[in-house]
């Protein structure tokens, strides 16, 4: 019976990883927060259900694994494995409240409070602890259950499951967006959330309704292809013509029917969008690692601030519309001026080199040395909006000029500026990758000195990448100027350089609707997840680690990388590899 | 090969630009040193202060750095998540130090209590490494150079806010210690001990990685692994248990470097690696990464210029509140170095032109 | 080519038909601030209540609180990054608040949103829009960081919000010309422009000391209050002999310190955030020729965290604060309270400030909200804001506040302390028999 004990300790192993995690949640205060909060509202709080997935989770491992001990599935060992991970999990669970009543936790982890164990063991002392491996029985059971279905009913299940999960977790954005509407909207949404999760009622509806959809897609889609297909090639272009008109006119209405949050975050959104396009031609196609991008970006804004500002530091008092082709050049000419003596730099001794250029300019922004110039510390305020229209005379400092016309104001309006930069800027990109330009960038990311030796002249391919990536986030930074207000030196951290190099990996390197796709995973996201304020970052590592361990070549990934991962599985030292001389040795 | 006219023009005025660059930066410094030393604002003695307090910062970067540059000799990998290791060294070190002081052991032996505490550190700093290394790099080996660097982006995001939650986002404060205060005499010139004690744990450390590197059989094999890995597999080096041991190695020096750290300036918090994570990565460069004396050397003159460059340099040329540019000064250092050798200051050159 | 224009043109009237049935509602809305006569009907529709007894005529409109819906006020913060403990800091301070409360206000549970604001604008400013959206919020605590007020406020203020700010002390913020954009903002922290006139004061005329230097850390808030203590001191006669300035995440001090020992000042000046004030209270004795100089901070070292950063070199250090001999409220039975749900000691200044903010509101929405007898509570935007302006001698734990029509609440009176002890656990201000700081001026 080799293979059962082998069985046994996947599943008990399964049950300790997950039971580890649990605690691990429970460590770090995360159960606690999120018990605020609810999933399905009066049922489950978020705390209970982080809780519950990892016994579900282990369960539907431990089922996995004991299908693969043997090749024909068999229910029965599979519902062992599962009952067996899910009450390893539930013990130590029990097992950690039963210690903390024993040993003060809390002289070392802050979040091990008495609020917490009152939670846990809900309210009884530790007489209801045995509840927990009971629980995890269930959960553990509940996994297998969910991996034994068949396929067809499993899918659906786990996707509907997803679906209400996520929401659950946005339901205060639906809610709000939705209220605001007509009276009809805001009660279906007073219908399907509550403040703080979706209602009972709600939850119900988004499952069934998932899980109606995805069977009928699962079991139509391929002859809905077909039928697509089998239209005549007119026909086709006619309702592609049609869905990208309907998407242009979702884009277009907007941010008049979500308000203005969802336009601020889809403002943001673009912003780094547009500071990854910038990157993504430096790094992505000409491959030189810049760890010190929001330079530019700082550039672009600190010109258009002290170009448009009506404060003490404005100095031309200029329309927006002006600045920021101004903005665009000086961050080009920033972007030939830092490249330049970086030319000679290569691969990681290029990051740093980088990376210092990006604290230096912000060292310098925010010193009292350039105060005079750029503010310090105080930074630049009263940044005048853009107005289409003639804008009022200058009257004093401190009052903005009046805009006869159109004033891009508030997010919902400098929406409309940020989506068509964007867009315009992707298509610049496109059109620059496919160029003759492009494919010298690409040559030197492969390899500079085959690069050269085909006749590419190396200084002038890389300046112009610097240059035209410095342009991209000099524009973003124009608009982020106008979209806040002001400036201060504090806004460009070096943590927006890093921010900007993971969303091209995450989304792609080199892939330009990559960029985009990476931008709205790793900038909005977050964004959207506000609330869970104290935990973002943590879900941000976490999620940063679980895409690159997933899809290493990233979500949207351009042709050229696809084809590079697998012609790499040779060597590992991939094209953009400094030399390999530098090592470890005396 | 065919180069137009205005090819070569532009590498003219680029080639200027540089030495234009250059000059300008020395011609800087040298005015600057000069007007500050003709202004005689400084005694020696504070001269040498300068310096001192540099050793002692710049032998805390230089223990991290040794991380950095072992990872990258064997792996080529960033492990951005360094810092956190040793902000988790310094976090372990706490619990221990408060521990010892509390029952009363610390002040009877303080050298035991010390290493103690520091051992204590660098077991949690190297349980956390490896358990990163396993989880976050090593299903990445293989993957294009960026991969694994974002993976320790994500690592050392995570590390940090994990920390936080387990120990809130306020101060810890380390027990101070008797036997640390106060200075000894060498000389006539009065140093800190708590310097000299950081300096000496230092060298000392360094002293036996670098025996570890060089005379050992699993130093020799990390040697192999790391001028090339196939060949070291050939040769029946388990190249997997030679990565796990430099990054056990590295996290060691970075929990050590935690415990020294908070030592000298004995606020712990969850975000304190941060900084001198970046640091520490710029002087393993500055030294030519890869190589462990260059990290060495880079964490020591990082630490001195951050120490004396703002009052050699800027203090006399009218620019207010030089410190707030010592970082500034730190990293213009390190372009003009990269200019001069492209590849750190113990580098081997790697490219063939500027 | 014209079917397909015919297609896309009727999908696009069916589209826009679809989407302006959802759409108008939510542009009129807004428009409601203007329009008190209009803004009867709009809430009146957005909010569900076809049998209300009551009815709004509020200038900002009401917010209609069903009853099996919770009371929904958000604290706004930095809850991120390396300065989170100033604004977790102050969320305990509110949570506590609401704890002393029941977590009820009339029988509806209290509900609170947090939004990280990461003490940059642009976080500010999308923190601001995103509660902005949300109509069933009554009204705000925060932001912290005065840079996060600078970019959310005028949307907030906007959308018909007040908030309330227990730790920005800016001084423009509170200008009695500080413009309509921040009619809906209050704090209970103080403006720097008080603290650093009476440190100067306490130095040239109590220490009598006529050479000072200053340090800051490039933070708006320290270099805003080194440079008023600098003009004040020299309009008394005093010397500024050195001032200097540190990186944020500095942590080796002692170069600086000696920059400035070599220009041999009487007192140091600090206004300084937790870190680097430990950092250099604990270096600075290190340093030849700073041995023997009088040591002075402000209200953002204010805290026990100090002196487990600082070390046995705090002791005789000098702090400035609002005057806790004004405090008449419970600031032991706060920190108790404190103790016991979060265990360890407070992370930053302005906990109580933030207590006493939550107080404040609570106490407005008091005043202002009409319930009905099934539950159903009404809160008129505009009443509550006017409350809120209106407090007067509020008991608080900080002191008795009153907020000006500029939107200052804190009580201005400012004290200096000495340190008198430098264990962490000694930490107690308010205390009347032993306090530490003990307060030495005026």
């Amino acid at each position: 019976m080799m293979k059962k004990d082998n069985l046994t300790w996947i599943a008990i192993k399964t049950g300790l990883l997950s039971g580890v995690i649990a605690i691990f949640l429970c460590l770090i205060g995360m159960v606690e927060v999120f018990s605020k909060r609810d999933v399905v509202e009066k049922i489950i709080t978020l705390g209970d259900f982080i809780l519950l997935a990892t016994a579900v989770s282990a369960g539907v491992i431990a089922a996995r694994a004991a299908s693969q001990t043997d090749q024909q599935r068999q229910p029965l060992k599979s519902l062992f494995a599962g009952a067996l991970a899910g009450i390893t999990t539930g013990v130590l669970i029990a097992a950690f409240i039963g210690l903390s009543q024993q040993i003060n936790l809390r002289s070392v982890f802050l979040s091990a409070s008495p609020s917490l164990f009152n939670l846990l063991t809900f309210k009884g002392g530790t007489s209801w602890i045995w509840m927990y491996p009971a629980i995890g029985i269930a959960a553990g059971l509940l996994g297998t259950t969910l991996f034994l279905l068949p396929e067809k009913f499993r899918q659906p299940i786990t996707r509907a499951i997803f679906i209400t999960f996520l929401m659950a977790l946005f339901s205060g954005l639906f809610r709000v967006v939705m209220i605001n509407q007509s009276s009809g909207i805001a009660k279906l949404a007073k219908y399907l959330f509550g403040q703080t999760g979706l209602t009972l009622s709600g939850a119900i509806i988004f499952f069934v309704a998932v899980v109606a959809i995805s069977m009928f897609w699962s079991a139509r889609s391929k002859n809905l292809q077909e039928g697509f297909a089998r239209i005549p090639k007119r026909g086709q272009t006619s309702i592609r013509v049609v869905v990208f008109a309907l998407l242009a006119y979702v884009v277009l209405m907007l941010p008049q029917v979500s308000g203005p949050f969802i336009a601020q975050v889809i403002v943001i959104v673009s912003l780094y969008a547009l500071m990854g396009l910038g990157l993504n031609i430096t790094l992505g196609f000409a491959g030189l690692l810049d760890l010190g991008f929001v330079a530019f970006f700082a550039v672009g804004a600190y010109t258009v601030g002290l170009l448009t500002s009506y404060g003490i530091f404005g100095l031309q008092h200029i329309p927006f519309w002006v600045a920021a082709p101004i903005a665009v050049l000086v961050s080009m000419m920033f972007g030939a001026f830092l490249g330049l003596p970086v030319l000679g730099i290569r691969g990681d001794y290029l990051a740093i080199a980088t990376l210092g250029f990006g604290e230096i300019v912000r060292l310098l922004a925010g010193s009292d040395f350039l105060a005079p110039f750029f503010g310090g510390p105080q930074g630049i305020i009263g940044i005048q909006k853009p107005c289409l229209g003639t804008l009022g005379e200058f009257i004093r400092v401190d009052v903005p000029r009046v805009c006869n016309g159109l004033e891009f104001a508030g997010p919902k309006e400098i929406y409309y500026l940020a989506v068509a930069s964007a867009i315009l800027v992707a298509f610049i990109a496109l059109r620059l990758q496919r160029s003759r330009l492009g494919r010298a960038w690409m040559a030197i990311r492969e390899d500079e000195d085959v690069a050269e030796a085909l006749g590419i002249n190396l200084i002038q391919t890389k300046l112009l990448a610097y240059m035209l990536g410095a342009a991209f986030a000099g524009l973003g930074g124009a608009i982020f100027t106008v979209l806040v207000g002001s400036i201060f030196a504090t806004s460009m951290q070096l943590i927006v350089s890093i921010n900007v190099v993971a969303l091209i990996i995450v989304g792609g390197m080199g892939s330009i609707p990559g960029v985009i796709v990476g931008a709205i995973a790793l900038i909005g996201m977050p964004e959207l997840l506000r609330e869970v304020s104290e935990y973002r970052f943590l879900f941000y590592g976490a999620a940063l680690i679980m895409m690159m361990l997933a899809k290493p070549e990233g979500l949207w990934p351009s042709q050229a990388t696809l084809r590079e991962l697998h012609h790499e599985d040779a060597g590992e030292d991939s094209e953009i590899a400094p030399a390999k001389s530098s090592q470890a040795k005396a | 090969m065919r180069t137009s006219f205005g090819e070569r023009l532009l590498d003219l005025a680029v080639s200027g630009f540089l030495w234009g660059f250059r000059i300008l930066i020395v011609l800087i410094v040298v005015l600057g040193t000069f007007l500050t030393i003709r202004a005689g604002k400084y005694t020696g003695e504070q001269w040498i202060d300068f310096v001192v307090f540099g050793i002692s910062q710049g032998s805390i970067y230089a223990l991290i750095a040794l991380g950095y540059t072992m990872v990258y000799g064997i792996l080529r990998m960033i492990n951005f998540a360094h810092g956190e290791i040793f902000m988790s060294g310094a976090f372990g070190g706490y619990f221990i130090a408060t521990w010892l002081t509390g029952i009363g052991f610390m002040d009877k032996y303080p050298v035991l209590g010390l290493i103690f505490s520091m051992l204590f550190g660098m077991l949690i700093s190297t349980l956390i490494a490896l358990l990163v290394e396993r989880i976050a790099y090593r299903p990445l080996r293989g993957a294009p150079r960026l991969v694994p660097l974002i993976s320790a982006i994500g690592a050392s995001f995570f590390l940090q806010y994990t920390f936080r939650g387990f120990f809130g986002p306020g101060v810890y404060a380390y027990p101070s210690m008797k036997a640390l205060e106060g200075q000894w005499m060498f000389f006539g010139i009065g140093i800190l001990k708590v310097q000299i004690v950081v300096a000496i744990a230092a060298f000392v450390m360094m002293a036996i990685l670098y025996s570890i590197v060089m005379f050992t059989k699993i130093g020799k094999a990390m040697r192999a692994v790391s001028e090339n890995k196939d060949v070291a597999a050939l040769m029946g080096i388990d190249v997997n248990r030679i990565i796990v041991t430099t990054f056990a190695l590295g996290a060691a020096m970075a929990g050590a470097a935690g415990v020294l750290y908070a030592l000298t300036y004995r606020q712990v918090n969850f975000f304190i690696g941060f900084t001198p994570g970046i640091k520490a990565f710029t002087a393993a460069v500055l030294g030519g990464i890869g190589n462990i004396p260059g990290a060495m050397v880079g964490g020591l003159v990082l630490g001195i210029v951050e120490s004396v460059g703002p009052a050699l340099f800027l203090d006399s040329l009218g620019i207010p509140r030089p410190y707030q540019l010592k970082d500034a000064i730190a990293y213009i250092m390190l372009v003009m170095i990269l200019l001069f050798r492209p590849s750190g200051i113990l580098g081997e050159r790697v490219s063939k032109k500027a | 080519m014209n079917k397909r224009l015919l297609a896309l043109l009727s999908v696009l009237v069916l589209a826009s038909m679809v989407l302006a049935a959802c759409g108008t509602p939510a542009t009129e809305a807004p428009a409601a601030t203007e329009a008190p006569a209009a803004a009867t009907e709009a809430p009146a529709a957005a909010t569900e209540a076809p049998a209300a007894m009551y009815e709004c005529t509020d200038a900002l409109g009401c917010v209609t609180i069903a009853p099996d819906e919770p009371v929904h006020i958000a604290y706004w913060g930095v809850l991120s990054g390396p300065d989170s403990s100033l604004g977790e800091d102050s969320k305990r301070g509110v949570e506590i608040a609401i704890d002393d409360l029941g977590g009820k206000f009339q029988g509806h549970d209290i509900l609170l949103t947090t939004e990280d604001a990461g003490c940059t604008p642009e976080g500010g400013a999308t923190a601001a829009t995103k509660l902005a959206t949300d109509t069933s919020i009554v009204g705000l605590i925060g932001s912290s960081c005065s840079d996060e007020t600078v970019g959310g406020i005028a949307t907030l203020t906007n959308a018909g919000l007040t908030t309330i700010s227990p730790s920005n002390t800016r001084p423009v913020l509170s200008d009695p010309a500080r413009g309509p954009d921040y009619a809906g903002y209050l704090r209970t922290a103080h403006s720097d422009a008080f603290q650093g006139k009476a440190v100067a004061e306490f130095a040239y005329n109590f220490l009598k000391v006529t050479k000072a230097a200053t340090l800051h850390d490039g933070s708006t808030y320290a270099q805003a209050l080194q440079q008023v203590f600098a003009d004040e001191f020299v309009k008394l006669g005093g010397t500024i002999v050195a001032q200097e300035a540190v990186a944020k995440d500095a942590t080796d001090m002692r170069p600086v310190l000696t920059t400035i020992a070599a220009a041999g000042p009487e007192f140091l000046y600090y206004p300084v955030f937790v870190a680097v004030g430990g950092y250099v209270t604990n270096q600075i004795r290190d340093v030849a020729g700073l041995e023997n100089v009088y040591l002075a901070g402000s209200d953002g070292i204010f805290t026990a965290d100090l002196l487990k950063g600082g070390g046995a070199n705090t002791k005789g250090m000098y702090l400035s604060s609002p005057d806790f001999s004004a405090f008449t409220g419970d600031y032991a039975g706060f920190i108790a309270k404190h103790t016991a749900k979060y265990g360890g000691s407070t992370l930053s200044t302005f906990h109580a400030h933030a207590y006493d903010a939550a107080n404040i509101l609570f106490a407005a929405l008091e005043q202002v909200a009409v319930v009905e007898a099934d539950g159903t509570i009404y809160v008129p935007r505009q009443a509550l804001r006017d409350a809120i302006f209106a407090t007067k001698d509020y008991a608080g734990v900080t002191g008795n506040l009153s907020c000006s029509a500029s939107g200052d609440c804190g009580a201005p009176v400012i004290a200096v302390y000495e340190i008198v002890n430098s264990d962490p656990a000694s930490w107690n201000p308010a205390d009347a028999a032993n306090p530490n700081p003990k307060k030495v001026f005026p």
